[in-house]
C-alpha cells in the first residue's frame, strides 16, 4: 500500500494549516461516531504551486433511513457558499473518513477518491484511526491513488487483462502522503495559553503495556480478511479449472467433428455443417480481479499496522525489563 | 431562566476556530464575531463548536447577517442535533456598546447567552479568553443598562483531543512551526525521553533536599514513596517468564504477518497466469493452504 522506500522522497507532503482541522476531525468522531460507524467529512483548502494545503473541514451528517430525501449535494453547496462569506477557502481538496481498526480499503473508498482526484489532482483522503489515537499517538494518514490506478479507474476496465496491462499490484494502489502540520504564530500563542491554563495532565497512554485486546482485534480482522482472500482464490481456481475443462471439451468436439467429416467424405456424404462452437460452449464468467486486489491491499494495511504495534510493544517490554533489572 | 454556575467549559477546537476566523477577517474589520454552539447542563455550559458570522461594524452602527447565522445553525444541526446556540463570541479585549446590541439579538435565540471574548490582539500580553453573562442593572423604570458579569473559563478535553493537542504542542518548539507525524517507535522513544526528563527533575529536587538546600516537603515525600512503590516487586524468575512469553507472542505475531505479506505477494505474482492456456493446478492455492492451516 505504501510507496516503495525509494520513492518516498518524491511524494510531496501535504500541509495541514492550523490545528482546527485536526481538532475538528477528532471532535466529529468523538461526538457522532460511537461504535463502528464511519464518519466522513469534506476537506477544504487550496492548491499552491502543486502543494496541497488543507485549511478547514466540515463534517457530513450520518446517513439515516429516515431522511431519505436528504440531499447531500445541497448540504455541501450550502455549506460551501456560507463558508465563502467568511473567507474560508471553499475549494474541495479531499475528504476524511474515520476507520475501524484500520479497515478502509473498499470499493466505495476507491470510487469516491477517484472522483475527487479526477477533479483535483492533488486531492487526498485522510484516514483517522480513533482507536489507535486513543492508545497514545495521533493516527492520521493521507492517501492518494497512484496514477496507474487512476488510469484503470478511468477506463473502468477491472478485468484481469486490464490490471495486468497497467501492472498494478496491491502495493501500488495507494501512495501515502506525509502530513506536515503548520501553525501560525497566533495559534502558537494559543497553544502556550492552553499549556498554562490546562489542568489536564498529559496522558501517558503511549507507555501502557496492556494493549493486547487491540492486538487481538486486529488479528481477528486480519484472519477474516485472509478467509475472504482464500474464498476468492477458490473461486478463481474453480473458474480456471472450468475454463480448461471447457477448452478440452471444445477440442474433443472439434476432433470428433473432423473425424466424422472425414468418415462422411470417405462415404461420399456431404459434411456436417460447421456449427458455431462458441455458442455451444459458453465461456464461464471470469471473476472480477479488482476485489482480490482490494482484499490484498487491506491485508497489507492490517499487517503493517500489526507490525508497527508489535515493534512499539517490544520496545515497551524492554523498558519494563530495564526498570525491573534496576530494582532487583 | 436558568442561571449557570460560574464555570464555562470550552473545548480547544472552539478557540482554534476563532483564531483561524480572526486571521481570515475582511480588510478593515477589527474584530470577528460568531455563534457558539454547545450543550447546557444543569450547572455548567459546555462549548463544543462555533462558526463565524459576517458582520459590519462602524462608529455608530453594527449590522449582523442574521439570515446567515440561522442558515449555518440549521446546517450544523444536521450533523450534530444535540448542539444548541448557547451564546456568541467576539475577538478583542473590551466589550463595546455594539456588543450589547449583538448580545440582545442573541438573547432572542437562546436563554441567557454567554458572551466569550478572545483577545487575539494580545492586548494584555497574553491571549486571554473570558466569558460573560449579562445581567440587567440600573434603576428600574429610569435608566436601565446591562452589566456583563464574568464567569470562569475551564478547558475540557476528550481523551483523543488530549493526544491531538499534545502533538500540536510540538509545533511550538520547531522553528518553522511545522511538525510531521512520526512513526510509532520514535513516539515511544519520545515518551520515554519525556519520562526521563521528569525523573531527572525529581532527582535534582531530591538531591537539593538531601544537601539541605531546600526544605523537605512531607506531601512531596509521600508522592515519591508512592512512585517508588508503584514499581512492582516481582521475583526475578517470574518476571523473566512473563517477559519472555510476552516477547514470544509479539515475535510470533510479527512472523505471521510477515508470512501473510509474503503470501499475498506470491499470490499476486502467480495469478497473472490467465486461464486461456491450460494452467497447472494453481500452486499458489496449495501453498496458501499448507502455510495457513485453518481449523
Amino acid at each position: 500500500m505504501l510507496a516503495q522506500h525509494s520513492t518516498v522522497s518524491l511524494v510531496r507532503p501535504c500541509f495541514l494549516s492550523g490545528s482546527q482541522v485536526v481538532l475538528k476531525i477528532i471532535k466529529h468522531y468523538q461526538e457522532e461516531g460511537q461504535g463502528s460507524e464511519v464518519v466522513q467529512g469534506v476537506l477544504l483548502g487550496l492548491v499552491v504551486e502543486d502543494r496541497l494545503e488543507i485549511t478547514n473541514c466540515f463534517p457530513f451528517p450520518q446517513h439515516t433511513e429516515e431522511d431519505a430525501d436528504f440531499d447531500e449535494v445541497q448540504y455541501q453547496m450550502e455549506m460551501m457558499r456560507s463558508l465563502r462569506h467568511v473567507n474560508i477557502d471553499h475549494l474541495h481538496v479531499g475528504w476524511y473518513q474515520s476507520t475501524f481498526y484500520g479497515s478502509f480499503v473498499s470499493r466505495a473508498l476507491l470510487d469516491s477518491q477517484f472522483s475527487y482526484q479526477h477533479a483535483i489532482e492533488e486531492s487526498v483522503v485522510l484516514i483517522y484511526d480513533p482507536i489507535k489515537t486513543a492508545q497514545g499517538s495521533l493516527s492520521l494518514k493521507a492517501y492518494r491513488l497512484t496514477p496507474k490506478l487512476m488510469e484503470i479507474c478511468k477506463e473502468k476496465d477491472f478485468s484481469a487483462e486490464g490490471l495486468k496491462k497497467a501492472a498494478v499490484g496491491y502495493e501500488n494502489m495507494f501512495e501515502e502522503v506525509p502530513i506536515v502540520i503548520k501553525n501560525s504564530h497566533l495559534i502558537s500563542v494559543l497553544l502556550w495559553e492552553l499549556e498554562e491554563k490546562s489542568t489536564v495532565p498529559s496522558k501517558h497512554e503511549l507507555l501502557s503495556l496492556s494493549s493486547s485486546s487491540h492486538l487481538e482485534k486486529s488479528l481477528q480482522m486480519l484472519m477474516d480478511r485472509v478467509d475472504d482472500m482464500s474464498q476468492d482464490i477458490v473461486k478463481f481456481n474453480t473458474f480456471s479449472r472450468n475454463t480448461s475443462k471447457q477448452q478440452q471439451q471444445k477440442h474433443q468436439y472439434i476432433q470428433r467433428r473432423q473425424q466424422e467429416n472425414t468418415q462422411r467424405q470417405s462415404r461420399g456424404e456431404p459434411p456436417l455443417p460447421e456449427e458455431d462452437i462458441s455458442k455451444m460452449f459458453k465461456p464461464p464468467q471470469p471473476p472480477p480481479r479488482m476485489d482480490t486486489l482490494l482484499i490484498a491491499g487491506q491485508i497489507n494495511t492490517y499487517c503493517q499496522t500489526v507490525k508497527e504495534f508489535t515493534s512499539q510493544n517490544l520496545g515497551k517490554l524492554f523498558m519494563a525489563e530495564a526498570l525491573q533489572g534496576h530494582n532487583s | 431562566m436558568s442561571v449557570y454556575g460560574p464555570v464555562v467549559k470550552i473545548h480547544p477546537v472552539v478557540v482554534a476556530s476563532i483564531v483561524d476566523s480572526y486571521e481570515r477577517r475582511n480588510e478593515g474589520a477589527s474584530r470577528v464575531i460568531g455563534t457558539l454552539l454547545g450543550t447546557i447542563d444543569k450547572h455548567s455550559v459546555e462549548v463544543t463548536n462555533c462558526f463565524s458570522v459576517p458582520h459590519n461594524e462602524s462608529e455608530d452602527e453594527v449590522a449582523v447577517d442574521m439570515e446567515f447565522a440561522k442558515n449555518m445553525y440549521e446546517l450544523h444541526r444536521k450533523v450534530s442535533p444535540s448542539e444548541v446556540i448557547i451564546g456568541w463570541y467576539a475577538t478583542g479585549y473590551d466589550i463595546t456598546e455594539h456588543s450589547v446590541l449583538i448580545h440582545e439579538y442573541y438573547s432572542r435565540e437562546a436563554q441567557n447567552p454567554i458572551h466569550l471574548t478572545v483577545d487575539t490582539a494580545l492586548q494584555s500580553g497574553k491571549m486571554s479568553v473570558r466569558a460573560y453573562l449579562s445581567a440587567p442593572m440600573g434603576v428600574p423604570g429610569k435608566t436601565v443598562g446591562v452589566m456583563f458579569t464574568p464567569l470562569s473559563v475551564k478547558y475540557v478535553y476528550y481523551d483523543t483531543e488530549c493526544i491531538g493537542i499534545e502533538l500540536l504542542q510540538k509545533t511550538r518548539t520547531s522553528p518553522s512551526r511545522t511538525n510531521g507525524l512520526t512513526s510509532d517507535l520514535t513516539q515511544v522513544a519520545g515518551s520515554a525521553a519525556q519520562t526521563q526528563e521528569m525523573l531527572s527533575t525529581v532527582l535534582a529536587y531530591i538531591e537539593d533536599v538531601l544537601a539541605g538546600k531546600v526544605t523537605a516537603d512531607n506531601s512531596v515525600g509521600r508522592y515519591l514513596m508512592d512512585l517508588v512503590d508503584k514499581v512492582p516487586m516481582i521475583p526475578a524468575e517470574d518476571f523473566e517468564t512473563m517477559l519472555n512469553s510476552n516477547i514470544n507472542d509479539l515475535l510470533m505475531v510479527t512472523y505471521l504477518t510477515n508470512l501473510t505479506q509474503t503470501q499475498i505477494a506470491l499470490n499476486e505474482k502467480l495469478s497473472p497466469f490467465l486461464p486461456t492456456r491450460p494452467s497447472p493446478y494453481p500452486s499458489s492455492f496449495i501453498l496458501f493452504k499448507l502455510l495457513m492451516p485453518k481449523a
